[in-house]
């Protein structure tokens, strides 16, 4: 079994994959949540605004599970897991720095709103939030060690997984954005994200 | 069998009354309609379960009297930019402001921007309200119609800020950038007029917010209404004594709206009576709704 180390006891090894995918949870609702507000200058916060933004979330995440599905076939580890991580965390840097440009660059060029918010969603959000859904498929398989427990496991990842995403919209549209400027927050996550990409890495390399 | 009939005939009572009250209810994409129907006041209300809201009500004996304070002292932007030809108005209620400057300035053109298809039609239906050559609503949100304004280079003498939801006033309608790109549009004469309240710790924000766009800007508030008309100028404010002398020249015009013009000036303050230390409200902080609760 590649998943099971020899000096991490599994108990770890387990509590490690869980919060990173709790982790992961979180930031992906909370990035969606404030892409409402991203958006809302170049195009309003109307019903479709919403339409589009949880259309792309939903497709990456679709994309997302499929790829990393894919890529937990061949000899998965934390180490790739974590660089998982490490990608989304640098993918959310053009969504920080460059969504004026972006969202400037679509409005002259499409004047339905609905289209707009569409097409600006897609190029702000779809890669980094492809990135974070190939998390979930390639945590239940670094979790799973028999067949008989696939079913049980991957309900616990997605429980912890979904609980994140509860919280992480609860936290964001109650308290961080009374506290925080959205690029402020969008930027702790990127780092969040590298930091867990980090841990993940360096405990694969000390078993 | 008295009971019965007793609590029929209350049924029946209680559910008439409704009924001749609300003569039109809908549900639109945004929020419920309703129109309901007092004697000869008929108002335009958008319910939020809170705290349901008067939008607009007009008396059906004196159309053109302007019910509502914040409506009379919207008409405080005229003081200063006595002849606007272009103007823009966020907000269309039941049509109110746009139909009196229209009969004001019939020369003017006038662009009504309002988000929801719905209220543009019961302002049709029951407020009298009719689109012509020179008065037009475009049916939009006000930031994207803004944005795509300034990418027309449309300059206009007068806007006015007045849109509401049930609620209060949508957040991404109130920062700073909005404010900058609204600003923008205003022709060198031009006039920025809103209407907010005063009852709130937003309040602070919002005028924190006016000020760090346009500078100085004439707070005006009458004694009797929870509302706050915030009155900005591109090129600066001018004298009281213009503000005066504009105020008298407008006094026969404004009559038939129940405007008084001359009770303005002195309600017109040049004072930051708020705390000055609150954070500007801007795209990236803008929990307006959040912060309305914090009192």
């Amino acid at each position: 079994m590649p998943t099971h180390s020899d000096r991490i006891p599994d108990l770890v090894f387990n509590l490690i994959v869980l919060s990173l995918a709790f982790t992961s949870g979180f930031i992906i609702m909370s990035i969606e949540l404030l892409g409402g507000r991203i958006l809302a200058p170049y195009f309003g916060s109307s019903i479709y605004v919403w339409g589009s933004i949880i259309t792309i979330f939903m497709l990456s995440l679709s994309i997302g599970y499929l790829t990393g599905g894919r890529l937990s076939i061949s000899n998965p580890h934390l180490g790739r897991y974590g660089l998982f991580f490490i990608a989304a965390a640098l993918a959310l840097i053009p969504t920080i720095y460059g969504s004026d440009a972006i969202m400037d660059w679509v409005f002259v060029r499409l004047e339905d709103p609905r289209y707009g918010s569409l097409a600006a969603s897609t190029l702000l959000f779809f890669i980094p939030t492809a990135i974070l859904g190939m998390i979930a498929p390639y945590s239940v398989r670094l979790l799973v060690a028999e067949a008989e427990h696939a079913g049980q496991i991957a309900g616990r990842l997605y429980f912890v997984s979904t609980l994140g995403s509860a919280l992480g919209t609860l936290a964001t549209s109650f308290y961080l954005v009374l506290w925080f400027e959205v690029d402020g927050i969008l930027i702790t996550m990127s780092a969040v994200l590298a930091t867990a990409g980090l841990l993940a890495i360096i405990a694969h390399r000390s078993r | 069998m008295r009971i019965v009939l007793l609590i029929t005939y209350l049924l029946l009572a209680t559910s008439q009354t409704a009924n001749a009250e609300d003569i039109h209810s809908e549900k639109s994409l945004y929020r419920n309609i309703i129109v309901k129907q007092e004697g000869q006041r008929r108002c335009l209300i958008f319910t939020v379960k809170r705290s349901d809201r008067n939008q607009t009500c007009i008396d059906m004996s004196d159309p053109k009297r302007m019910v509502f304070a914040y409506a009379r002292m919207t008409m405080g932007g005229l003081l200063l930019n006595a002849n606007p030809q272009r103007v823009l108005v966020i907000g269309l209620g039941g049509g109110t402001l746009p139909v009196a400057l229209s009969e004001l300035y019939p020369t003017a053109t006038i662009d009504t921007v309002e988000i929801d298809e719905a209220v543009v039609r019961v302002a049709k239906q029951f407020f009298n309200f009719t689109e012509t050559a020179q008065l037009k609503v475009h049916v939009s949100d006000a930031r994207v119609f803004i944005k795509r304004a300034l990418l027309r280079k449309t300059q206009y003498d007068l806007i006015i800020l007045d849109a509401f939801t049930g609620d209060y006033i949508p957040e991404h309608l109130m920062t700073a950038e909005f404010l900058e790109e609204s600003r923008n549009l205003l022709t060198p004469e031009g006039v920025l007029v809103a209407n907010t309240f005063s009852t709130s710790v937003l309040y602070d924000h919002e005028s924190v917010t006016y000020q760090s766009v346009f500078g100085d800007f004439l707070n005006f508030k009458l004694p009797t209404t929870g509302n706050r008309v915030v009155i900005a100028s591109r090129k600066g404010l001018p004298s009281d004594f213009q503000i005066k002398s504009q105020a008298l020249k407008l006094v026969d015009s404004l009559a038939p709206y129940g405007v008084d013009p001359r009770e303005f000036p002195a309600n017109m303050s040049r004072t930051k009576d708020w705390d000055t230390t609150k954070r500007t409200l801007t795209d990236q902080y803008s929990p307006a709704n959040l912060l309305r609760g914090d009192e």
